[in-house]
């Protein structure tokens, strides 16, 4: 972890303006942020799904962090803290660390793999292990159809993988969730767009076992409404 | 009305400072004001004025100009296309340390050529915020055509931003600026309007495009400029006079950081005499094309009673710069179309040969306006602007195969070696390379002193770039032969390989790069360093 700020410390040093013939190689920051609320089983929930970069044009500290709330109570919480290298034109490869705050507190180790891949869909990969040795993966894409301009819809996929089960947090082993999402949003301006979004959210396996038991289903349409803040 | 009567005043009193003979000049580096379309900006002049004073010299004349920096950053000038030694070349970096905050700094050189030429900054994106200027270098010989009256066109963008939050900008997404990108209603409309077969093809392209990860909409990187002639807008409407009967010069300057014209005046055929400075076989075109840095000197003969439009096109076709040709201050004429935006075509991408492949054998641009303007671009119309001719011919539109030599340069040796350079770039990541390596990471590019060395470039970005190598001219291979013209600057469409051969007869360090200023500034640059020779 301290070597992550380490990192972060000397690139925020580094000079920030670019110049005409520089031998340097100048820091840029990018932030993206996107928070909406949706009624789920008659609740409101508040979720965010945020990251950014700070660095140069092939190394770079990028940050992660998503979760959601419910009635002020944080029913999920994390943040990841990475570096990011660039290893081919259109690829970063991650490594850092997670941190969740809820629902149970842990630390995991995390590799992953980020960029475009062809047809313009934006890919994020990454692998994650606990620091009690429970390994688990993530994938999700998002791709971009415009209507107009300003009108754009994100189509996304999103899978959660786990190795093992875990009975604490009703999580089988293998392909544990999916969702399909749509999200329309109008561009005011690059930096401002706010947004609909439709979400399908799927159980699978042992998973789907837990949340039949809880809840009576396994799968659940959410339909959101949100920010989208870029700068 | 009284700007104009302004703009009229600064061109006589550079003109009669000039007249004066003065050998020693001094010029103040410092910040400006300019309101366009409500807008105020803060830009960075030269003795308060964008463009900057002319500097009219004499081939010939020993030329000491003192620039005294009034900004709080380090700022610099380079003489673009002068011949001089390298360390009064003003690139931070290269030729020296730049000029500090409140220091003046002073440049001596020898004026050993003549022609049009321009000077700039060449620190930090100061460019962008003004810092240009031209410079017109008598000859010692009579001129080799004949005019009676001269007027200076400068070309530049103004930007409605600052040039530094532009780059963040793209940094953080590459597109930002983009607002031409395919929608779903275009796909729609393009599959309504192929027939059968084509239709499958429409489908093709954009998944041909998806599998690239590239945007044929991609044209330019940042939009929002309002383009100016001699510093004014098109409203302003800047008036080149003249008196009935008169030929008159035009030189042409393309000082925009980031812009291609397309330039043509409607009515009135132009004689192309110089490119890059140079002595060129006259040619009667209707419309040239001019890439970032480069100059064009033409001769026009005006009908008395008439009044003409200089139309200069910006390349994605977002606006135009224009001034008129009349005989009273404040005339206008007819301004014509902008035409379509071009979009980029398959054909120009991916090296793909054929008629118009990578090759130095451009068309001569009698057979076809179209492409002798854009190659790999394409309008949905014909040739041009298609405006003033009909379809039977197209306008001549001059392209880099009718550049021939006035007069052979005396080196007409073979090149010794050939040196491959390739224009790469990064475009999700707005970085710009050679042979994908970033300036601040790649060692000199090592000339020899005295060699003959072919430099050939291969672009393998979908964007045309205009490559400048400072204190050497480069021998363009366009299929003249011996008649090879010779220029500081070079442009080289998508997809296109251009050879250029060069004499190394300068010793020390040069700067050699893209002329696009935001390419420039993320890295597609070299320093050449001329091994040998004397000290």
């Amino acid at each position: 972890m301290k070597y992550i700020f380490l990192l972060a410390g000397v690139l925020a040093t580094a000079p920030a303006s670019p110049a005409f013939a520089a031998e340097g190689d100048p820091v840029y920051n990018y932030t993206l942020m996107e928070a909406d609320i949706a009624e789920i089983d008659n609740e409101t929930v508040g979720a965010w799904d945020a990251q950014g970069w700070i660095g140069g044009d092939y190394n770079r500290f990028w940050w992660k962090s998503e979760g959601a709330l419910t009635d002020g109570n944080f029913e999920d919480a994390e943040i990841q803290a990475l570096y990011s290298r660039n290893i081919s034109r259109f690829w970063d490869a991650q490594v850092g660390v997670r941190y969740d705050l809820e629902p149970k507190g842990e630390t995991y180790g995390v590799i992953g793999l980020q960029g475009l891949a062809p047809y313009f869909f934006e890919v994020d990969a990454a692998a994650f292990v606990s620091s009690s040795g429970e390994v688990s993966a993530r994938f999700d894409a998002t791709g971009e159809l415009l209507f107009t301009q300003r009108l754009i819809l994100k189509p996304g996929v999103a899978f959660d993988f786990f190795a093992e089960r875990d009975r604490s947090r009703q999580i089988g082993s293998g392909l544990s969730t999916a969702e399909f999402s749509a999200q329309l949003r109008y561009e005011f301006t690059r930096e401002l767009a706010p947004y609909v979004e439709l979400a399908y959210q799927k159980a699978y396996g042992e998973t789907a076992d837990f949340q039949r038991a809880a809840t009576g289903s396994d799968d659940d349409t959410v339909f959101k409404i949100g920010l989208r803040t870029m700068f | 009305m009284r700007l104009k009567l302004a703009g009229l005043l600064i061109v006589t009193s550079t003109l009669s400072a000039s007249a004066a003979l003065a050998d020693v000049y001094d010029l103040k580096i410092d910040q400006f004001e300019r309101t366009v379309e409500g807008k105020t900006l803060t830009g960075v002049s030269i003795n308060g004025a964008s463009p900057g004073p002319l500097l009219r010299l004499h081939e010939g004349e020993d030329v000491t100009i003192n620039v005294t920096n009034t900004l709080a950053v380090d700022t610099s000038l380079h003489w673009h296309g002068i011949i001089l030694n390298a360390k009064m070349d003003g690139v931070p970096g290269i030729s020296f340390d730049g000029i500090a905050p409140g220091e003046t700094y002073t440049y001596h050189f020898t004026a050993k050529q003549s022609g049009t030429y321009w000077y700039h900054g060449h620190s930090a994106l100061q460019e962008q915020e003004g810092v240009f200027a031209p410079i017109i270098i008598e000859p010692a010989a009579p001129e080799p055509f004949q005019y009676d009256r001269e007027h200076v066109v400068i070309l530049s963008d103004w930007l409605n931003d600052s040039p530094y939050k532009a780059l963040a900008n793209l940094k953080k997404r590459s597109n930002y600026y983009n607002y031409n990108r395919r929608t779903v209603f275009d796909l729609w409309r393009d599959w309504r309007n192929a027939d059968g077969a084509q239709k499958t093809n429409v489908i093709k392209e954009r998944l041909a495009w998806g599998r690239m990860r590239m945007d044929p909409s991609d044209i330019v990187d940042i939009t929002g400029y309002t383009f100016l002639v001699n510093g004014e807008t098109p409203q302003d409407n800047w008036n080149a006079l003249f008196e009935p009967g008169e030929k008159i010069r035009l030189r042409f300057i393309n000082a925009a950081a980031m812009t291609y014209f397309d330039v043509k005046i409607p009515g009135l055929k132009m004689t192309v005499v110089q490119a890059d400075g140079q002595n060129i076989e006259p040619i009667s075109v209707d419309e040239f094309p001019i890439a970032i840095a480069e100059t064009f000197d033409v001769i026009v003969e005006p009908e008395a009673g008439k009044s003409y439009t200089i139309f200069a096109a910006a390349k994605d076709r977002s606006g135009y710069a224009r001034g008129t040709i009349s005989e009273t201050p404040g005339a206008e004429a007819a301004i014509p179309e902008l035409g379509p935006r071009p979009e980029l075509t398959m054909t120009a991408m991916g090296g793909s040969h054929g008629d118009h492949g990578i090759t130095n054998d451009k068309p001569k641009s009698a057979e076809t306006g179209m492409e002798g303007m854009a190659m790999g671009m394409s309008a949905d119309d014909h040739a041009g602007y298609g405006s003033m001719s009909a379809m039977e011919t197209g306008p001549i539109v001059l392209s880099y195969a009718d550049l021939r030599a006035l007069t052979p340069y005396t080196d007409r040796r073979a090149p010794d070696r050939e040196i491959e350079l390739r224009l790469t770039g990064n475009m999700e990541r707005y970085v710009w390379s050679i042979d994908d390596v970033k300036f601040g990471d790649a060692g000199p590019l090592e000339l020899n002193y005295g060699e003959r060395v072919r430099i050939t470039f291969k672009n393998e970005t979908m964007m045309e770039h205009p490559m400048h190598l400072h204190g050497l001219w480069m021998d363009l291979v366009n299929g003249e032969g011996d008649m090879a013209p010779r220029k500081h600057t070079i442009t080289i469409r998508p997809g296109e390989t251009i050879s250029a051969d060069v004499t190394v007869d300068a010793t020390g360090s040069w700067a050699f790069h893209c002329h696009i200023l935001q390419h420039a500034a993320t890295g597609m640059f070299r320093k050449v360093t001329v091994i040998g020779g004397p000290q």
